[in-house]
């Protein structure tokens, strides 16, 4: 985790326009997207990844930040959202006057609640002891939510119908993009509030408990502590983004607490980067338009986001955002251009390899599966024939030599970025 | 990649409510279903058999209305219910108007609940939940609604079929009920403990138990209680590997009694009972491959296997769905008019290519149907599963199950 | 006595088989401090190779190769992966051997697709050996008790008597000063690495026609595996075999048990309440040992961890 050091930085205090100008432009961008793609299911993904990108940042809080890796984070989503529902229900049955974009603060008051009491056993030790407890917890909370019917309805959950709450201004929450500015303003205020929280002296703390924790001690600052005050901050942003399922989804299922999701959400925050704040955000929208858009594709989506996680880990362990901030002291020295070609050079027949690769599979998964006499198949929107060598011989070929142009241009890449990086840009 | 699904990458975000497909000439079915993960081979088993059923009862004989073709239109549900809804949302974005789903009851109810909120949201563009799988009986009871139809049989009209046999076998004496731990498997034990009491008072529930869905590693301990219990048979609502996990320990246990089971075949579990279960196995289903019952429903069969050998017809229901939704809308002449659609499948009679009869239950939107117990064997098996040579064979047939039963449905009609 | 004798020989056949499954993932973590996440999906990787190789040579030749097969497949990931990961840390590691249970999944299910395979017992095992009572005890049951056995005896004369297995045994304490003393600790690790996961293919193998082929036998088998290592301690062979065997037990005991949750808030001296569904308790009431049965191992371990952090048998923690 060497290139986490950046979040410990230390910056001159007070608010400049440069640190203001990415959550401007964030809020830019949440406002105009709906315009840009306006149908329902696009909102409901987008409305999906900003859930995501609360749970993945409130998951960094504790994996990024303070170096605990839980097997069972789902539980505090899930609770909160549970306990969303309930609320929901309650408004509808005794007409309590409850604003809508009021229920989520719940969610996380009920996610905090749990978290503190779970955090005051499981954070006196980090480590694999927390990430086991964090794992038995999780499982446990999971059988509970099958076992105790009367609180989590079962298999089939519990439902909710969030337009019975009092009318806000006049907005009854018919449609989705109602729902969609109640979401963004809430991942906007949290995603703020979680940051300023890493800036605070617990956040920096935090990091410092997880780099050497008998140091941090010598500060005087008690590492149980700064971990139980992290645990409990990141159930009660998990609990947010559970009440803002249930606004969304108006239903949760004992899938929300499981320990799928927990581990989903691992896998999101690390393929995103845990080193960097916005890691886990790019982790969650590129995971959520893999599992919505990929998954209408094709049916072996989940080879695909296996192999690209593994990949991940193994080259570049700093995520997506580690690779994107690896660029950084090339562009500030000015040698960024330098990258260019080798890149167009690697990257290119990288990506066509991968792709005709995945093409390959695809055909023999197909011609495994398919109808006896059917051999047509469309493969990047080309039809295909499966029955003939061509296909086969294609992207095998294709693929092979790719990767054999990849293997080839990867030292001159390696070459030119440690010049691009050097200080005197490499001409001497 | 998946035939049905040319959708581009970026098209699929910028789905503008496809305007062009409210014009296109085929009817589309959503089958929103798992077709990736565990439950993979099933949702995948269905969506063959839904679009062969579609191809050749209704697309080959020159389609419906004026030779519009009826299109199945796959979406993973990633037997997620918060998935299932994306995906739903999806489907009704492409302006697809009827919905079909039945693996698991729980996301049958989300999918339904999205329904019902989406029907009284946008009363412009309604949308059809054809149910052809999920049992569980709240959905034609508590929880009924009038854009819901289940062409499959409710698991307390099971019950009332199997403890009606159970009921006539009289060397049976002691009963043991076993199943998973949630909705389907409780609602398997009240039935069998509420219709036995009523029918046979004398027979006596040994063993009323529960274990944890997909959790149980092995059920020897299980089936050393039943062997203990002495019982004379076995209830069990359990599928997928809970099944074969059950079956196998309590017939490698000892037992040699009936073992009464609703999912126990097809998806390789008649594969991996195989000679074991021969004698003991039995299925209570309201679909009937064996034996045979008309040269159509053979022909049928036969093309099935001819195309798809690796696959079987283990969802022949799946037929009346398809043959009735055409007929519906021949009936009202158009694609379009929901609610006209949904007060033709009322009280629709419709002569199944299995044999029997289906009457579409107007009261509660329930398929009354005949059901059969059904046993695992390899004699007189023309049509098997996996290509075990082991299939199912009628044992007895309940006529019209469940024409009877009341319903605590109270449907609000638009 | 007759039910508690059956009892005891099913929770052996279970606690051992867990015990081969513990025995590789300790060592592995003893040696490289890795809690290795796809230990359960190479054992899946067993049972499928060995229905592969059942179908042509039959069982034996199964039993025979498949564990070898996942052993080389185990080693191979060690050294081209785990290796790679090693320099970053080890939540990286773990993390990747996260990915790796995934991505195996994945792989079954394209090679053998979503379905049970028919992977059974070789015919010359399958009759019942004894009975007590009614109850058959399976000729492979016995089989299963004695390769589990075997393969035990044989990891601990290997540790204690033989020279590598002094080697490991002193890594155990001393990783650093084994390297310094000029042993090839990475091909030890490998060597380790690959023989824990052919045991954990070895269970596999045996396990397969017992407990049902699928792609989710892993994911079933996999956190019970942790769970057992992590009470019998960290790292520890004796601890690993004692919690095996403890929770091996305790589920088969718990799940013939009849005891029900009702006569605790009986004796609590609450009162049955005469409406079930409008009691907020209802589920309690109608609780039974056996419906929590395959989670009390997971209640056990957060209860050891929290008064015991290193486990029954366990020297350090992480």
């Amino acid at each position: 985790m060497s290139d986490s050091t950046q979040n410990s930085t230390v910056r001159p205090t007070g608010v400049s326009f440069s640190m203001v100008l990415p959550w401007l432009i964030a809020g830019a961008f949440l406002l105009v997207m709906p315009f840009v793609f306006t149908s329902n299911s696009a909102i409901t993904i987008m409305n999906q990844m900003a859930i995501t990108i609360i749970f993945a940042l409130s998951y960094n809080m504790l994996l990024g930040q303070a170096g605990m890796l839980s097997f069972g984070h789902a539980v505090y989503m899930g609770v909160g959202g549970f306990m969303c529902v309930h609320i929901m229900n309650y408004v509808e049955d005794y007409s309590i006057p409850l604003p809508l974009p009021l229920l989520p603060l719940f969610g996380g008051l009920f996610g905090l609640g749990l978290a503190t009491i779970i955090g005051s056993f499981s954070t006196r030790r980090a480590g694999t002891v927390f990430a086991m407890i964090s794992l038995g917890i999780g499982e446990l909370i999971a059988a509970c939510s099958i076992i105790i019917v009367a609180f989590f309805g079962g298999e089939e959950g519990i439902s909710g119908d969030r337009t019975m709450s009092l009318p806000f201004f006049g907005n009854e929450f018919l449609q989705q993009i109602d729902v969609y500015y109640l979401i963004s303003f809430w991942v906007m205020l949290s995603a703020l509030l979680m940051y300023l929280f890493s800036r605070t002296p617990i956040g920096r703390m935090a990091n410092a408990v997880r780099d050497n924790p008998e140091r941090a001690e010598f500060l005087g600052y008690s590492a149980r502590w700064v971990r139980y005050y992290s645990f409990c901050a990141a159930g009660f942003f998990a609990g947010i983004a559970g009440g803002l399922f249930a606004i969304s989804y108006e239903f949760l299922t004992a899938e929300n607490l499981g320990l799928l999701l927990s581990g989903e959400i691992l896998l999101i925050t690390f393929m995103g980067g845990v080193g960097f704040f916005f890691g886990p955000i790019i982790g969650a929208i590129v995971f959520t338009l893999l599992q919505t858009v990929l998954s209408l594709q094709t049916e072996l989506w989940q080879l695909y986001v296996g192999g690209l996680f593994v990949a991940t880990v193994m080259f570049f362990p700093g995520g997506l955002a580690g690779v994107l901030m690896m660029h950084v002291p090339a562009f500030r020295l000015g040698n960024a251009k330098m990258l260019i070609v080798p890149y167009i050079k690697t990257l290119i027949p990288a990506a066509i390899g991968i792709l005709a690769a995945s093409g390959f599979v695809e055909i023999m998964f197909y011609s495994r599966h398919a109808p006896v006499g059917e051999a047509e198949m469309v493969l990047f929107w080309t039809d295909i024939d499966t029955s003939s060598m061509i296909p086969w011989s294609v992207t095998i070929g294709l693929a092979l030599i790719c990767f054999w142009i990849t293997k080839r241009n990867a030292p001159d890449l390696v070459e030119t970025w440690h010049r691009a990086n050097a200080i005197d840009g490499g001409d001497a | 990649m998946r035939k049905s699904l040319k959708l581009g990458l970026g098209a699929t975000l910028a789905l503008t409510v496809s305007a062009s497909s409210l014009f296109a000439e085929n009817i589309k079915i959503a089958f929103i279903e798992p077709l990736s993960g565990f439950m993979a081979s099933t949702g995948n088993s269905g969506l063959h058999q839904y679009e062969f059923a579609a191809e050749k009862l209704v697309n080959a004989n020159g389609g419906v209305l004026d030779g519009d073709m009826i299109e199945i239109v796959a979406f993973d549900n990633k037997l997620s219910g918060k998935e299932a809804l994306v995906q739903l949302q999806v489907a009704i974005d492409q302006g697809i108007r009827f919905i079909a789903q039945g693996n698991s009851s729980g996301i049958a109810h989300a999918i339904l609940d999205a329904i019902n909120k989406h029907n009284k949201r946008n009363p412009d563009d309604l949308v059809l939940f054809l149910n052809y799988s999920a049992v569980d009986p709240a959905l034609t009871n508590d929880k009924c609604s009038f854009w819901h139809f289940r062409f499959d049989a409710n698991a307390d009209f099971k019950m009332d079929a199997l403890t009606d046999v159970i009921a006539q076998n009289n060397d049976l004496s002691k009963v043991y009920v076993i199943g998973q731990d949630y909705s389907f498997g409780k609602a398997v034990a009240a039935g069998a403990v509420r219709d036995l009491a009523a029918k046979r008072p004398e027979i006596e529930i040994v063993g009323n138990e529960l274990h944890p869905i997909g959790k149980v590693k092995d059920f020897t301990p299980y089936a050393r209680k039943i062997i203990a219990s002495n019982a004379d048979a076995v209830i069990t609502g359990n599928w997928g590997s809970d099944m074969v996990g059950l079956g196998k320990a309590v017939l490698e246990s000892g037992f040699d009694g009936p073992i009464y089971t609703f999912y126990a075949s097809a998806d390789g579990i008649t594969a991996t009972f195989g000679e074991k279960g021969k004698g003991s196995l039995r299925v209570v289903s309201v679909d009937a491959l064996n034996p045979n019952t008309s040269d159509r429903a053979a022909e049928y069969a036969t093309a099935y296997k001819a195309k798809y050998p690796e696959g079987d017809l283990s969802q022949p229901r799946i037929t009346n769905v398809v043959e009735m939704l055409a007929k519906a809308i021949n009936e009202v002449g158009s694609a379009t008019d929901i609610v006209a659609i949904a007060n033709a499948f009322e009280g629709m009679e419709h002569d199944s290519i299995w044999g029997g009869k289906i009457v579409m239950r107007p009261e509660d939107h329930q398929a009354i149907q005949n059901m059969y117990i059904l046993s695992h064997t390899d004699d007189d098996v023309a049509f098997d599963y996996d290509n075990s040579g082991y299939g199912l064979l009628v044992e007895n047939t309940v006529e019209m199950a469940g024409a009877d039963s009341t319903t605590t449905c109270e449907m609000k009609r638009p | 006595m007759e039910f508690f004798l059956v009892n005891l020989i099913d929770g052996l056949v279970y606690g051992l088989l867990l015990f081969m499954l513990s025995a590789g993932l300790t060592l592995i973590f003893s040696m490289m401090g890795v809690l290795n996440f796809a230990h359960a999906s190479f054992y899946m990787l067993g049972a499928y190779f060995a229905y592969e190789i059942s179908t042509y040579m039959g069982f034996w030749m199964g039993l025979l190769l498949a564990p070898v097969i996942v052993g080389i497949a185990g080693a191979g990931v060690e050294r081209y992966g785990l290796r790679r990961v090693h320099q970053y840390g080890h939540v990286p590691e773990l993390i990747f051997t996260f990915g790796l249970a995934f991505l195996i999944e994945e792989f079954v299910k394209f090679i053998w697709g979503n379905n049970l395979v028919p992977y059974r017992e070789p015919a010359i095992l399958d009759f019942a050996l004894f009975s007590i009572g009614n109850n058959n005890i399976a000729a492979y049951k016995v089989f299963m008790i004695f390769v589990s056995i075997s393969i035990f005896l044989s990891l601990l004369y290997i540790l204690t008597r033989t020279r590598v297995g002094m080697v490991i045994q002193a890594a155990l304490s001393y990783p650093r000063t084994v390297e310094n003393l000029g042993h090839n600790v990475p091909m030890v690790f490998m060597g380790v690495f690959g023989v824990g996961t052919a045991l954990a293919g070895l269970a596999g193998v045996i396990a397969g026609p017992q407990l049902s082929t699928f792609p989710g036998m892993a994911i079933l088998l996999g956190s019970i595996v942790f769970v057992t290592i992590v009470i019998g301690g960290l790292g520890s062979l004796w601890g690993a075999l004692v919690a095996s065997l403890l929770i091996g037990w305790m589920t088969t005991f718990a799940a013939s048990s009849s005891f029900q949750f009702a006569d605790i808030l009986l004796a609590l001296g609450l009162e049955k309440p005469v409406e079930m569904s409008e009691s907020a308790l209802r589920d309690l009431w109608t609780l039974t040992l056996p419906q929590i049965g395959p989670i009390l191992p997971y209640m056990l371990m957060v209860f050891i961890l929290v008064v015991r952090p290193y486990g029954l048998f366990g020297k350090r923690d992480s």
